[in-house]
């Protein structure tokens, strides 16, 4: 059976009253995005129910693998439309069942009557179209609880819309629906995760590098690069920002001592990482941080690094066991990436000795003996900015390939 | 010259053999290597693999580069069934598979597996009802190939897949060397879980082919050594010879349904249908490339050195089992008559032809078919 349209059902944004049809329209936007490059393919939506339309099957089965990674859908069916009268909506199961195997399988029939004229009641409809059926499958076995074929009619004002298999969504909001927010982005497991997780509750992101060459290579960036567009996928287009940090990371090993070099560092991150944010208006700092996890992790290290700004730092991994992390990042595709073995710019400078109790007061008195503020303004301004995911004509192999 | 041996080998096209030496030049560091010409290399062959899977219809997919069709198909067969065996030690292959998937079969049977054959029709297509019967729920591999090399016979995948599916976890390969850019691979949920294809038949480069898979589904390596490829097969990768794939399987691709080989074909049915002597095997829905017939009282050796005195080149059945005097199992198995059997010619195209090739066959076979007349 070849299917030409597929049923959106909208997840927790059905509950968002006034907000709503901002967030359906946000929803409708990221889908057409991603599905941009099948030409037959439409998408329109409806108070409660999207639907892709399209006229090549194989682009229906593509929307299929695609719809699973976008945000705000709860779940989702191939589809088939046709006249919502008795006659025609009988034939149509006829022809989806016979092509399925239905041998020894169990087997309901659910209505859902959106459009309240069709004449037979949901009952009526589903006694009629059980009669019809049966006989003329009767290796079926009809089972109200856990059905191995649930076949879905939903009647609406445009039409009967029958299907057998409903595919979960990935639920949360439509990404961007939620405001704007910086993630600093290292290349390790944990901040790309950290991202998913604040893109799924409807987060527009960019994302900040820090890149210091020549002590991280070409080839470590370039791996971030990939972890944002793989996390482009999953929403809006992310801008990403590149500081080059050297020269501070230089400046920081000669004004403090080394037990204070990584929370000092992690400062003059943060405080780049509330410039960038300013001048991008977003609203919120996002990072991989959880609890513990490594020396600049604990309580007392989040807490300096956290001294040096009043916008909210978003930790959505702070009380996640490093074993989840890496299972959401599996699951999401960033963990290969994510574990390709290049020095970034945390590990170069490491201390033996990091410490895991750093008092603020000391940390601002080490940091005096530098004039860190244009060296920072100057890592800002002189930021490279590029746009995700990579257009198709950047690769530079087409022309090989 | 009139090349008309497509499925035998087809001659590279010169844009493909321009990505192998582009490539070969600017990407000639081992893919593996960490500096950065290593990582260039490495990323054309991401590149190329990401390519190779989409235009397979299995995007996402995993490709394995291997030597050709054959590497394919073994590693398919023998690294599934390994791979598999806690599914079950039963295998289902056709009787017209190539011998590259048949001459397995011993080797698989000393192993403990369990190998049968489905049977097919007198039209060269597998009989469905005898690939149902042979199901089972142990059955681990089936391996179908898309368009047989001698007929040209397209086999329903997407039916045998229902049927695979229904009745059991077995995966699903397909022999698609002969199919890949001439006939559509079906890849909906019913469609192979894998396909085996060669280069030097769609115009790419002799020695290089790939086994691309849905996902991985349990495969097993059969080459040992620097765990390349995701251990899948070890060996350098051939960086060039993946790129000069890719490139070939997109030309091919783009071609799909464009070239006016069913045309041609037809035309030549036709024309066939004219000789008393001369019998079209095969059903009229076979691949458009390829045409085999059946010359009644005469060798097809005959007709192949005829032809070739006019500088007219085809084959008899196929060129794998053409000077091995042995009958052909795809000939026995599809029960062409005895007096036909030793004269068949295989015609196939590819993107060198053109129309007037097809008339001056035409020409030197109706001389042929006079001479032969008169003796």
């Amino acid at each position: 059976m070849m299917y030409h349209e597929i049923m959106i059902r909208y997840g927790e944004l059905s509950l968002k009253g006034k907000n709503r049809n901002v967030f359906i329209r946000k929803l409708r936007d990221n889908i057409r995005r991603i599905t941009k490059d099948l030409p037959s393919v439409k998408v329109k939506s409806e108070h409660d129910r999207m639907y892709l339309i399209a006229d090549e099957g194989r682009e229906i089965q593509e929307a299929l693998e695609r719809l699973q990674d976008v945000f705000g859908i709860q779940s989702f069916s191939p589809a088939v439309r046709c006249r919502a009268d008795l006659e025609t909506i009988k034939e149509t199961a006829e022809r989806i069942l016979s092509g399925m195997d239905t041998e020894g399988k169990t087997f309901k029939v659910e209505v859902r009557r959106a459009d309240k004229t069709f004449p037979l009641k949901t009952i009526e409809l589903q006694q009629e179209m059980g009669a019809h059926l049966l006989p003329l499958f009767p290796n079926l076995i009809v089972k109200m609880k856990k059905p191995e074929i649930r076949l879905l009619i939903d009647i609406r004002e445009d039409g009967a819309y029958l299907s057998t298999k409903t595919i979960q969504g990935a639920g949360g909001l439509p990404a961007g629906s939620n405001g704007h927010a910086l993630l600093m982005l290292s290349g390790g497991i944990d901040s790309p995760v950290a991202g998913y997780l604040m893109m799924k509750r409807g987060l527009k992101l960019d994302v900040i590098h820090f890149h210091s060459p020549p002590f991280t290579s070409e080839q470590s960036k370039e791996k971030v690069v990939e972890l944002a567009e793989r996390l482009s996928a999953f929403g809006t287009r992310i801008r990403m920002h590149t500081i080059h940090f050297t020269e501070i990371q230089q400046a920081v090993q000669d004004a403090v001592p080394s037990a204070l070099t990584m929370t000092t560092t992690r400062r003059m991150m943060m405080k780049i990482a509330d410039r960038v944010r300013e001048e991008i208006g977003a609203k919120a700092i996002v990072t991989g941080e959880s609890l513990g996890q490594v020396a600049s992790q604990t309580l007392s290290s989040l807490s300096a690094i956290n001294e040096v700004t009043a916008t909210p730092v978003l930790r959505p991994l702070i009380a996640m066991d490093k074993l989840d992390i890496i299972s959401i990042a599996e699951k999401i595709g960033t963990y290969e990436t994510s574990i390709r073995p290049f020095e970034d710019c945390c590990t170069i400078f490491t201390p033996s000795n990091p410490a895991t109790k750093p008092r603020t007061d000391k940390v601002i008195y080490y940091e005096g003996n530098a004039d860190f503020g244009p060296m920072i303004e100057k890592a800002v301004a002189e930021r490279e900015v590029i746009v995700l995911p990579l257009k198709k004509d950047d690769d530079p192999f087409s022309e090989l390939l | 010259m009139i090349y008309f041996d497509n499925s035998a080998t087809t001659m590279p096209d010169d844009r493909v053999l321009d990505t192998f030496i582009k490539s070969s030049k600017a990407f000639f560091a081992n893919p593996s290597s960490l500096h950065r010409l290593g990582i260039e290399a490495d990323r054309l062959l991401a590149r190329a693999s990401e390519q190779v899977a989409e235009l397979a219809g299995m995007s996402g997919g995993t490709v394995v580069f291997t030597s050709g069709g054959t590497e394919a198909d073994n590693l398919a067969l023998f690294g599934l069934a390994r791979g598999n065996r806690a599914h079950g030690k039963k295998i289902l292959v056709s009787a017209i598979e190539h011998p590259a998937i048949l001459r397995s079969i011993p080797q698989l049977e000393k192993e403990g597996f369990e190998v049968g054959t489905i049977r097919v029709g007198r039209d060269g297509v597998i009989d469905l009802a005898d690939l149902a019967d042979q199901l089972t729920s142990e059955t681990s591999v089936v391996s179908i190939m898309h368009v047989n090399n001698e007929t040209g016979a397209i086999q329903p995948l997407e039916e045998a897949g229902g049927l695979i599916r229904a009745k059991s976890r077995a995966v699903f390969h397909s022999d698609a060397v002969q199919s890949f850019g001439k006939v559509a691979i079906p890849v909906s949920e019913n469609g192979p879980d894998a396909i085996s294809v060669s280069a030097h038949k769609i115009h790419g480069i002799e020695g290089s082919g790939a086994l691309i898979l849905k996902k991985r589904h349990g495969l097993e390596a059969i080459l040992f050594g620097g765990n390349q490829q995701e251990g899948l097969r070890s060996g350098t990768v051939p960086v060039a010879h993946a790129a000069a794939l890719a490139k070939a399987m997109r030309l091919a691709a783009e071609e799909i349904g464009r070239a006016p080989y069913a045309e041609w074909r037809n035309g030549l049915v036709r024309y066939f249908g004219d000789f008393d002597k001369v019998m079209v095997l095969g059903a009229e829905e076979n691949a458009p490339h390829i045409l085999s017939v059946a010359i009644r009282g005469i060798k097809g050796e005959i007709a192949v050195n005829a032809l070739q005195e006019q500088d007219i080149y085809v084959s008899t059945s196929s060129a794998c089992s053409s000077r091995s005097r042995k009958e052909s199992h795809v000939l026995q198995a599809m029960g062409v008559p005895d007096d036909y059997r030793h004269g068949v010619i295989r015609i196939s195209f590819g993107r060198m032809n053109s129309e007037r090739d097809i008339t001056r066959f035409k020409e030197v076979f109706t001389t042929f078919m006079e001479t032969i007349e008169r003796v």
